[in-house]
């Protein structure tokens, strides 16, 4: 048996980022990945790098994680494709507007300025292909985009460099304590076992949480992706829509990208992933509604990365309710890629001295048996 | 070069290439009539900007991508050709296309 | 046949939908359509024919030596399938196939879902990459797409013309274009020297094998008219913005000839991007030297209800393509329940011989016209991926250091294989050239992860599904 400090399962982002993090501070960790790393959701998002529009409780940890992206080549010896044009979400209506506005003061009531109203010129100004009738928006001019695959590649590497070992290739089991031992046993039959175990499982972590007699409600989903061929240049800032559903960017070899979070089918167990074609037909005429250019834009391909959303939109991140030596970073919903730097640095800090100066509450795994109970 | 053989071929068709006149027979597909009028040329490439010219003729290497009748990267050698269809080489990812 | 013009005037549903007018594709159509199945064959070119039979209905050159017998047998199964009620839509792209036999079809920009209880999938073969310095250039295409102008416009390609590589349909191209009166200023034959030695032992099969006679005929025609030059192992087009010269290595001997054109063919390969997007299992295959659906002795694939007839299912050549497509489809015609297992067995019987025929011998033009690994792997400084101008000697540099083991890693780092044509130019070679790389065997790299839409559609045909197809669908689907 292979023992370690820490066993971390899951090699997306957020598995990679908390073995960094763990071995930056001098232990020992393995993690383990049944595919390779980044195969799923980390590896195939949009990229997007926002703090633009995050539900109140991760505001804090996106700022912090922001911190981390602007010098993440610094991190990981790699810039992750991150670039930093700003994300925009588009008003379509004064009633889009109003919203934008009412937004901004939210958050400025609670201390942040990150968030701005702009109106129809300066939304021009930054995006000149904008349909006529968008009226302005809210802009996070920090924010921004990296490539997804590279970034949780450079993660890993890191980490590895750091001299954490990485299992590829090879599923995990089952997963047991016994005596403050954490043991996950492999689906070839191999044993690796550790004093501390990160469930960073993503889609495939309520398993985990399950067997720790902590059962969450977690949703598999498979949001859908397209992208062009490359196409002139007509827009830098990552774009997003207000009371519609849509992400949008051109990177700088010309294809775009569109989503905006419509769910395809996933089948966890296979790996497999299913688009739905209406669903992306809606998506396609809501980019070119926005952005008239479109029109005769050819997909190149379209795809679904498989991810886990609680019932509650925001991620689990922090100590198991039941078990000694246990810690979750999974559920983020669709929005986990920019937070990928910091929580692993907040798993880590809680491994190593059980406390982070972040506020974490919110995403207690703790509150779904609260909320059951209640 | 390329050469029509003496066979009896199908009627004259007309098109016209970056404004220029030129003439097709029926039964021939854009990339083919643009061959046989000497054009090989038909973009540059998107990264590089090289030139390109038409390789499988078949559908499967994107390599004749013409704009046609103002839509760009048309696979040339899967559209017939029609009488009067404007037919434009294009610059890289279509950049001709888009200045219009 | 009824031929459709607009993808409104498509049916909700099919009891077979054949994608693909090949000689497969229409043998199995006609043969389905006659038992009385709802039936529906489209097509990406204006015309039946697929590339082996193009133009065989519009053809200028109607004078049979010229496109040879071969060509001409094509006739009748084209002629069959005319004749058939099968509904058939030419020039639309089937951008995606779901393992629940959702169909998604464009037309002149417009696209319609419809559903098959049974799909034959007869998207044939593709000419296998060449990546040599220069093949880039204009003045550069393959062998099949000079065949295909000569079918198609009667054009043929002039001036100085190379032809080079290696495979059957090499030496069949080169003869319709002597038969057209063209001469090529030298044919460069990559065959490498010790293939004969390691096809030796299937010659017994290949003996009783109808492409037999008809390859010695060609290959003595050929080299009775032309200029061959064997055992090349070293090719190169050079030139600034058109190939002016073609260089080539004989004996370790470097040679140079001035050309205008250079016409590529090193074999074909199958077209697998819909069965993989699709779902359905891939091999690698070893003899072939490419990625081969899975599937059993009927065409069926490893996803219920699709299967797979002619070459796209592990090539054969053209004849051998019209039988499989025609056990296909009495497999599917079973399965619908209009004939009995007992029937189906009866009247496949037949067939299976003449397949069995044809079959004999593959192994030992397999092994014989293997293309070499210079001409399968991109050198360094040759472009393996045409669309994203990505080098061999990259992707070598990513491969071996930055842990990638496999082409959809490699995607993010170098973008090869996500330009428009989805790696079907350059998978293999990417494949390859991994392999070779990290010293593993290519089934262990494994292929592009392929997705639909399996040719690009518009952002505005992709908008014309409409939401009343979204509640049908809702409700189709209880």
């Amino acid at each position: 048996m292979a023992t370690s400090d820490v066993l971390v399962i899951g090699g997306g982002l957020h598995g990679c980022s908390a073995a960094l993090q763990l071995s930056m501070r001098g232990l020992l960790v393995r993690l383990i990945e049944k595919d390779y790393p980044g195969r799923h959701a980390s590896g195939v998002n949009a990229g997007g790098v926002r703090r633009l529009g995050r539900a109140m409780p991760e505001v804090p940890l996106s700022i912090a994680s922001m911190e981390l992206w602007h010098r993440i080549e610094d991190l990981v010896d790699d810039d992750c494709g991150f670039e930093s044009h700003g994300q925009i979400k588009v008003a379509e209506s004064e009633a889009d507007l109003a919203l934008c506005r009412a937004r901004a003061r939210e958050l400025m009531d609670a201390g942040f300025d990150h968030e701005e109203v702009i109106g129809q010129s300066e939304l021009r100004e930054l995006l000149p292909a904008v349909a006529e009738h968008c009226v302005g928006g809210l802009i996070s001019r920090a924010d921004g985009a990296a490539l997804p695959f590279r970034t949780v590649q450079a993660f890993r590497n890191k980490a590895a460099r750091l001299g954490a070992d990485i299992v590829e290739g090879c599923g995990t089991a089952t997963v047991e304590r016994r005596d403050g031992v954490w043991t996950a046993t492999l689906a070839d039959g191999t044993r690796h076992s550790a004093p501390v175990l990160v469930n960073a499982a993503g889609a495939w972590a309520g398993t985990i949480a399950a067997a720790a007699g902590e059962p969450v409600p977690l949703e598999v989903v498979a949001p859908m992706l397209m992208i062009t061929e490359r196409r002139p240049h007509f827009l830098t800032p990552v774009v997003g829509a207000t009371s519609r559903t849509l992400s949008f960017k051109q990177f700088a070899n010309g294809t775009v990208l569109i989503g905006g979070g419509y769910l395809g089918r996933a089948d966890p167990a296979s790996n497999r992933t299913e688009l739905d074609y209406v669903k992306l037909g809606e998506n396609a005429r809501t980019a070119r509604e926005l952005f008239p250019v479109m029109r005769d834009a050819r997909l190149v391909r379209a795809w679904a990365g498989i991810e886990a959303r609680m019932a509650d939109g925001i991620p689990v991140i922090g100590p198991s309710g039941t078990q000694e030596g246990l810690f979750h970073s999974f559920g983020y919903s669709l929005h986990g890629f920019q937070l990928g730097p910091i929580c692993g640095a907040i798993i880590a800090e809680l491994v190593v001295s059980g406390r982070t100066n972040l506020p974490i509450e919110p995403f207690s795994i703790g509150r779904f048996a609260a909320a059951a109970a209640a | 070069m390329y050469q029509r053989l003496p066979e009896p071929g199908g009627m004259p068709i007309p098109f016209t290439l970056d404004g220029r006149r030129l003439e097709g027979r029926a039964g021939d597909t854009v990339a083919a009539a643009l061959l046989a009028a000497g054009v090989e040329t038909c973009r540059t490439s998107a990264v590089g900007g090289a030139p390109r010219a038409p390789y499988c003729m078949m559908g499967v290497c994107f390599e004749c991508l013409v704009t046609i009748d103002g839509v760009g990267n048309r696979q040339g050698c899967l559209v017939p050709l029609q009488a009067g269809m404007a037919v434009e080489t294009q610059l890289g990812h279509g950049k001709r296309e888009l200045a219009r | 046949m009824n031929t459709l013009n607009e993808v409104s005037e498509l049916a909700a549903a099919y009891d077979l939908v054949v994608i693909g007018a090949g000689p497969a594709g229409m043998a199995a159509a006609t043969l389905a359509a006659g038992a009385g199945v709802s039936c529906l064959l489209v097509d990406e070119n204006p015309a039946p024919g697929g590339q082996i039979y193009r133009g065989i209905g519009s053809t200028p050159l109607t004078e049979r030596r010229l496109l040879g017998e071969e060509y001409w047998k094509g006739a009748e199964i084209a002629s069959a399938f005319a004749g058939s009620a099968a509904s058939y839509l030419p020039q639309a792209t089937v951008w995606q196939l779901s393992p629940e036999r959702e169909l998604g079809i464009s037309r002149g920009g417009r696209t319609r879902m419809i559903r098959a209880t049974r799909v034959i999938m007869a998207t044939g073969a593709l000419e296998r990459p060449f990546p040599i310095p220069g093949w880039t250039l204009p003045g550069v295409m393959t062998a099949g797409a000079a065949q295909i102008l000569l079918k198609t416009a009667g054009v043929a390609v002039s001036g100085k013309v190379v032809l080079a590589g290696t495979g059957p349909l090499l030496w069949l191209i080169a003869a319709q274009y002597l038969a057209a009166g063209k001469r090529f200023d030298a044919i460069l034959d990559t065959t490498p020297k010790g293939s004969w030695r390691k096809a030796l032992s299937e010659l017994p099969r290949f003996l009783a094998s109808p492409y037999l006679r008809k390859g010695l005929r060609l290959m003595a025609t050929v080299r009775g008219s032309a200029r061959v030059i064997s055992g090349v192992t070293a090719l190169a087009a050079e030139g600034s913005d058109h190939l002016t010269q073609v260089r080539y290595t004989v004996a370790g001997r470097e040679s140079v000839i001035d050309a205008d054109h250079l016409l590529l063919h090193q074999g074909v390969v199958p077209n697998i991007n819909m069965a993989s997007a699709s779902g359905c299992a891939i091999d690698w295959d070893d003899e072939q030297l490419a990625f081969v659906p899975r599937v059993d002795a009927w065409g069926a694939t490893s996803v219920g209800g699709i299967a797979i007839a002619g070459d796209g299912a592990g090539i054969a050549g053209a004849e051998a393509a019209a039988e499989r497509g025609r056990l296909a489809a009495l497999d599917a015609l079973a399965a619908l329940g209009r004939i009995t297992p007992e029937e189906k067995a009866r009247r496949a019987a037949p067939i299976r011989a003449i397949v069995a025929r044809y079959d004999r011998g593959r192994a030992f033009l397999d092994r014989l016209y293997r293309p070499a690994e210079q001409f399968r792997v991109a050198t360094d400084a040759t472009v393996a991926c045409r669309c994203e101008e990505v080098t061999g000697g990259q992707i070598r540099d990513v491969v071996a250091n930055l842990n990638v083991l496999g082409p959809n890693q490699l995607k993010s780092f170098l973008r090869c294989g996500m330009g428009p044509c989805q790696g079907r130019l350059c998978g293999l070679t990417v494949t390859e050239t991994i392999a070779r790389t990290r010293g593993v065997d290519p089934a262990e790299v494994g292929y592009y992860r392929l997705r639909a839409p399996v040719k690009p559609i518009t952002l505005a045909e992709l908008a014309t599904l409409e939401h009343s197809e979204a509640e049908i669908k809702t409700v189709a689907r209880g």
